[in-house]
């Protein structure tokens, strides 16, 4: 039926795969270092203005959510999107040359991303950072990717799209929306003439900032560390352990759930805020509601390994899967229990909101990224995988770090919020803001070790790959399902 | 003001409730068309496994074929 030399191109994937684990040491290197910044203060005045935690926390977040996971997502989309439509992307020039213009300017944008942000050019709304100049140039990389993806879609051989592709569309369609929307702003200098040409203002203002901001925000952790992490899941943990999807009408049914509920639950970052109650109330709700789609799709990839958890037992890989998943759950329960009104006026801007940020993305992107790569490296380097060995040391190195960061920020929040509240017999504060210092530094300590141990197995990940490149451990045709490993 | 108040809470009610019929009648139709035989859900596991380049799709795609077959009548 088809040409017998053609095969599935990698080398799209191979390139955001590199970025991916480079991005994710860089992400993360910043991110401990700004952690042991909080326990010890004096480590803000190594480097000058470009060492401080202001400067480097948008580094952090921006690197780990728009590099390290949306490379990990690019690199699974080139080749999971081959795969499950039977369509090599060398069989269009265009389409093909379109997803490597994509890699190049991704490049070029995440690079100017962290120099104007270290040199401390930023729009000050969170996680959208960045400056008009690069919001455009995310247009244009992001219309790419569009279009490589609609590409692929329409030159498939299989007709029906596989759920990680449904997952993957949903991903583009909504940072597309997402992004537009929020970073609506009017650049200064070209309006007024004053000022540095880089910088802009926001389009709205006061209240309606924050409700566009935190609607973006929120939908920002949706799309770029829910959904695609799911089209990842997907596909890998199936193709891993052999098991066909438990229920492939579940996972369709958690996914018009998971699009309609998660859009509206934006607005519980900003409950006892200036924007109506019924607002507050909804996004309170939504989330809530968000835990039937958010543990419908995990639930499916635990029951995937029905009949099967001796694997578990015997593959890092599946380890890494199995445990994300089962981190997907704590996260998505904790997250709406964050936002009932009553835990919300506790927990809010306390440590317990990073922790929760954390479990998440620590405990489910970057374990999937992480389990991802090295199921594609035996693929794309027709080589074994270097060390088993090393991979189940990272597992447990990494989750070792993952459960002492949540469980720091945790006892760190709790304890936070209640002594901000506590008052004694007269209604005066029992105690002022340094008091909770002093009390955190420990859990702050801890926190800054999870996340060096993290970082360790970064570049155990990092090592584990670049070896499985050179291995002398060739094999001779592709595996079917589990990744072959040395010892 | 009031009346306003009254009004939201019928709407919102009687969209809670449209908002539920549409997920169940989803999910009836899920199940009706594996029951009359229009669809197979389940077999659509399968493009995850079954995903080498040379083998037979697990539901081939006419439009590709037609292109095809176009393409060398040309």
């Amino acid at each position: 039926m088809q040409n017998a030399a053609l095969e599935y191109d990698y080398s799209v994937a191979k390139w955001f795969t590199y970025l991916a684990i480079i991005f994710g040491i860089v992400g993360m290197v910043v991110g401990t270092y700004i952690a042991f910044e909080l326990a010890f203060p004096e480590l803000n005045n190594l480097f000058g203005q470009y060492g401080t935690f202001s400067r480097l926390r948008p580094i952090h977040t921006n690197v780990v959510a728009f590099g390290f996971t949306l490379s990990g997502t690019f690199a699974t989309f080139y080749y999971v999107a081959q795969r499950v439509l039977k369509v090599s992307i060398a069989e269009s020039k265009t389409v093909h040359g379109i997803a490597k213009l994509h890699f190049w300017l991704y490049l070029v944008l995440a690079a100017w991303m962290v120099v104007s942000e270290l040199m401390g050019y930023t729009t000050s709304k969170e996680y959208a950072e960045m400056e008009w100049p690069l919001d455009v140039l995310t247009v244009v990389v992001w219309v790419l990717w569009g279009i490589a993806m609609f590409g692929l879609i329409g030159m498939r051989r299989e007709k029906t799209l596989y759920i990680s592709m449904w997952y993957y569309i949903a991903t583009f369609l909504g940072v597309a929306m997402l992004y537009l929307f929020n970073n609506m702003e009017v650049p200064t200098y070209f309006v007024t003439g004053m000022g540095d040409w880089m910088h802009s203002v926001s389009m709205y203002a006061g209240t309606n900032d924050a409700l566009v901001q935190w609607w973006y925000g929120h939908n920002a952790v949706a799309f770029v560390f829910t959904v695609p992490i799911i089209a990842i899941i997907y596909y890998y943990l199936p193709k891993e352990s052999g098991q066909p999807v438990f229920s492939y009408k579940l996972s369709l049914l958690s996914f018009w759930g998971l699009m309609f509920v998660y859009l509206w639950a934006g607005s519980h970052h900003l409950i006892y805020s200036t924007v109506p109650d019924w607002m507050q109330t909804m996004g309170s709700i939504f989330s809530i509601v968000l835990i039937l789609p958010s543990w419908g799709s995990a639930i499916n990839m635990l029951l995937t390994m029905k009949g099967e958890w001796n694997q578990l037992k015997e593959s890092p890989l599946i380890k890494f899967m199995v445990l994300a998943s089962t981190f997907y759950m704590l996260s998505t329960l904790e997250g709406p229990i964050q936002s009932i009104k009553s835990v919300n006026a506790l927990a809010h801007f306390t440590d317990w909101i990073p922790g929760h940020v954390h479990d998440g993305t620590l405990g489910w992107v970057a374990f999937m990224i992480i389990a991802a790569t090295l199921h594609m490296a035996p693929r794309f380097y027709k080589r074994e995988i270097y060390s088993k060995k090393l991979m189940e040391m990272q597992f447990w190195i990494q989750t070792t770090g993952i459960v002492l960061y949540f469980s720091s920020m945790w006892i760190a929040g709790i304890t936070q919020g209640m002594m901000w509240r506590a008052v004694d017999q007269y209604g005066n504060l029992a105690y002022s803001f340094i008091d909770t210092v002093t009390v955190l530094h420990p859990y702050y300590t801890i926190r800054a070790t999870g996340g060096l141990l993290f970082v360790i197995g970064l570049f155990m990940w990092a090592y584990n790959f670049v070896k499985t490149m050179q291995s002398d451990r060739v094999l001779e045709k592709e595996p079917a399902f589990a990744s072959p490993m040395g010892a | 003001m009031e009346q306003i108040r009254e009004l939201q809470a019928y709407g919102y009610f009687f969209f809670t409730v449209f908002l539920t019929v549409v997920l169940y009648a989803y999910i009836v139709h899920l199940y009706r068309a594996e029951k009359k035989g229009t669809r197979n859900y389940e077999k659509y596991g399968k493009l995850a496994l079954d995903d080498e380049l040379h083998r037979a799709p697990v539901e081939p795609n006419e439009d590709e074929d037609e292109m095809k077959e176009n393409k060398e009548k040309k």
